[in-house]
């Protein structure tokens, strides 16, 4: 069967590391947006770290500070309300020093979609531990492991789900093939849900950050099927579109 | 203009920017500011706008930033520690050219501050308050009347030049209350070519935003010579031919004018500038000042000199070293008698000059 291979034409060539989980999950963001008509109706927020890298992508968007795109990102859709918004995080982005705005957006119901990107680490300022970081991983700021008895890794998705009526939340992975076609259903429910009003809705992806885990592309990609899974099962956790 | 109306500081600068266009106000609440947003919350509902109560200053702020960037009018107002956390957000805002109006009703003071009236976030807020070098317009209006008018148009200043635009008020302008009018509501509203609407026409601005160190230094600059250029607002009373002069922006001021009236019944050559833009400062009022000056004083609701570091600056324009001395009144509002009694002592030549 022929398969469409063009890459969506707002798509312009990046500059992740080799490996790096966050290109694939653009470029499926991209092709659900084109698929739906959307590019020119569409505002894409980025918060700070290795998604800064998204400027390239010629859309609408705004460069936010470090956590608080959902914040921008609700604003703006009041304002903007038949806009597409997607806010693409990192997980300490959106989970550690963004928290407050992250829980706030899906509290308030805000009828946004966030993407966030979970490498286990904080990748652009060179690997330190965030609070998605494993149990034992070593990390920059964890150099003998993360303490086995301390914090758990963080589980946002889960928690908005439980508490806040979303309209749709999913952890996803990037690491196979078939992974990468359930993201894409993913991203298009939550697009579409946005677009018909339903509320809030999120993604998270289970990404590859071998240049701060020290793996090769291919042993990062095995960390995120196995180690990453034991602590951040992949489904569907909410989901009334 | 409508018939005159009392009015509480807060509620009619809220009322001012309703008619001057907002479009979105974000904030939380923080006396004395909170009037500000408990009034909008209904009006903004009423008149069909976006009124949002943010969990945080930094959120408020950053929904102010993204809303600004979409070429909306947006608004909030806090104060003390509010301010503080609203730096980062107007920094971004610098850089990312995004027009805004942002309301500080002074508190007195450090860490939680005091609801007294003070001036001590002047070299804060005159000097950007963020990362980066940049300004913001900061209009320091002295009474009801005057915020209104101020607010009403601060949209279209935030926009001529796609900066923030800040107004100082204080606990006290905040909290009383006095008559004023109100301007019609605008209605024409200009477009930007800027501003992001999805469409991909914002894609420009973003790319300037996030350009080289030479354009963003080299925009900012631009930016900040032209404001200087442009907006200096100032009021002087009775300088032509004084010998000293008081300068004193806000509430304060009024007590100023107050005592040049009384010292002037008595001969002496007093006068007054007040600076009604506290940045850009009005330099070029001092520039006019006669030969005759002997002397500045400074009266601000700070505890360690602040404003007087502007007023040391702008004597180069009429002589060098004049002396220029600081009546600190810290969180209380200064006296007639207290002013007299400082300018007695500063032409007895018991009080040391600052600079
Ligand atoms: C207020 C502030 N604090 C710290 C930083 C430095 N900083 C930039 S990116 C980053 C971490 C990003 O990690 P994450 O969100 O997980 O993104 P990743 O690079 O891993 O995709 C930090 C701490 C900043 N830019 N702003
Ligand atoms: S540091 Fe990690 S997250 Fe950042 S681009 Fe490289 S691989 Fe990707
Ligand atoms: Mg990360």
């Amino acid at each position: 069967m022929a398969k469409n291979i063009k890459a969506p034409e707002a798509l312009k060539p990046h500059r992740f590391c080799p490996g790096c989980g966050h290109g694939v999950i653009a470029r499926v963001i991209m092709e659900v947006i084109e698929s739906r008509g959307l590019t020119n109706n569409f505002i894409l927020n980025r918060g700070v770290g290795c998604c800064c890298n998204l400027r390239s992508i010629e859309v609408d968007g705004l460069q936010c500070s470090h956590g608080r795109s959902c914040a921008s990102t609700r604003a703006m859709k009041l304002l903007a309300p038949d806009t597409c918004f997607v806010t693409y995080q990192g997980d300490g982005d959106a989970y550690v020093i963004g928290l407050q705005e992250t829980l706030n957006a899906a509290y308030a119901k805000s009828n946004i979609t966030l993407i966030t990107v979970n490498n286990s680490n904080f990748g652009m300022t060179g690997g330190q531990m965030a609070w998605t970081t494993l149990p034992g991983q070593i990390t920059t700021t964890s150099p003998y492991g993360r303490p086995v008895d301390g914090p758990l890794p963080i589980q946002i998705p889960e928690m908005i789900a439980n508490s806040f009526d979303p309209a749709f939340v999913a952890r996803a992975s990037v690491q196979s093939p078939a992974e990468i076609n359930k993201l894409k259903k993913y991203v298009e429910k939550a697009i579409d849900a946005q677009m018909a009003g339903k509320g809030f809705t999120m993604i998270e992806v289970l990404a590859p950050c071998p240049t701060n885990w020290g793996l090769t592309p291919e042993k990062a990609i095995e960390h995120v099927a196995t180690d990453m899974q034991k602590y951040y099962p992949l489904g569907v956790f909410a989901d009334r579109t | 203009m409508a018939k005159k109306k009392m009015m509480k500081g807060n509620m009619a600068i809220a009322e001012a920017a309703l008619r001057g266009g907002m479009d979105i106000y974000a904030g939380y609440p923080i006396t004395p500011s909170t009037e500000v947003m408990e009034y909008l919350s209904g009006r903004m509902i009423d008149l069909g706008r976006v009124f949002i109560q943010a969990e945080s200053e930094l959120a408020a702020i950053n929904m102010v930033f993204g809303a600004g960037m979409m070429g909306k009018r947006a608004m909030t107002a806090s104060s003390g520690p509010g301010m503080a956390l609203k730096q980062e957000g107007m920094s971004y805002m610098a850089r990312n050219n995004t027009p805004a109006v942002i309301l500080n009703v002074t508190r007195w003071g450090t860490g939680l501050g005091s609801l007294n009236a003070g001036q001590t976030d002047y070299l804060r807020d005159t000097r950007g308050g963020g990362e980066g070098g940049y300004r913001n317009i900061v209009f320091a209006p002295n009474s009801i009347q005057e915020a209104v008018d101020i607010t009403y148009d601060s949209f279209e200043v935030a926009e001529k030049y796609q900066n923030p635009v800040v107004i100082m008020t204080c606990a006290n302008l905040g909290q009383m209350e006095e008559p004023c009018s109100f301007p019609e509501f605008k209605t024409e509203r200009p477009t930007f070519d800027w501003a992001m609407d999805g469409t991909g026409r914002g894609i420009a601005a973003r790319q300037r935003g996030e350009g080289s160190i030479e354009v963003v230094g080299q925009h900012t600059l631009d930016k900040v010579n032209a404001m200087i250029e442009n907006e200096q607002r100032w009021e002087t009373f009775e300088v032509e031919d004084a010998e000293y002069v008081f300068v004193a922006f806000g509430l304060p001021s009024r007590a100023c004018k107050d005592t040049v009236k009384a010292l002037r019944a008595k001969g002496e050559k007093v006068g007054l500038i007040r600076p009604i833009t506290i940045w850009p400062f009005p330099v070029k009022a001092f520039a006019k000042l006669g030969s005759q000056v002997k002397g500045f004083i400074s009266v601000e609701g700070t505890n360690v000199g602040q404003m007087v570091e502007d007023v040391a600056l702008a004597t180069k324009k009429v002589k060098t070293n004049l002396p220029c001395y600081l009546l600190n009144h810290g969180g209380n509002l200064p006296t007639v008698k207290q002013i007299t009694a400082f300018y007695e002592g500063v032409k007895a030549g018991n009080i040391k000059e600052v600079f």
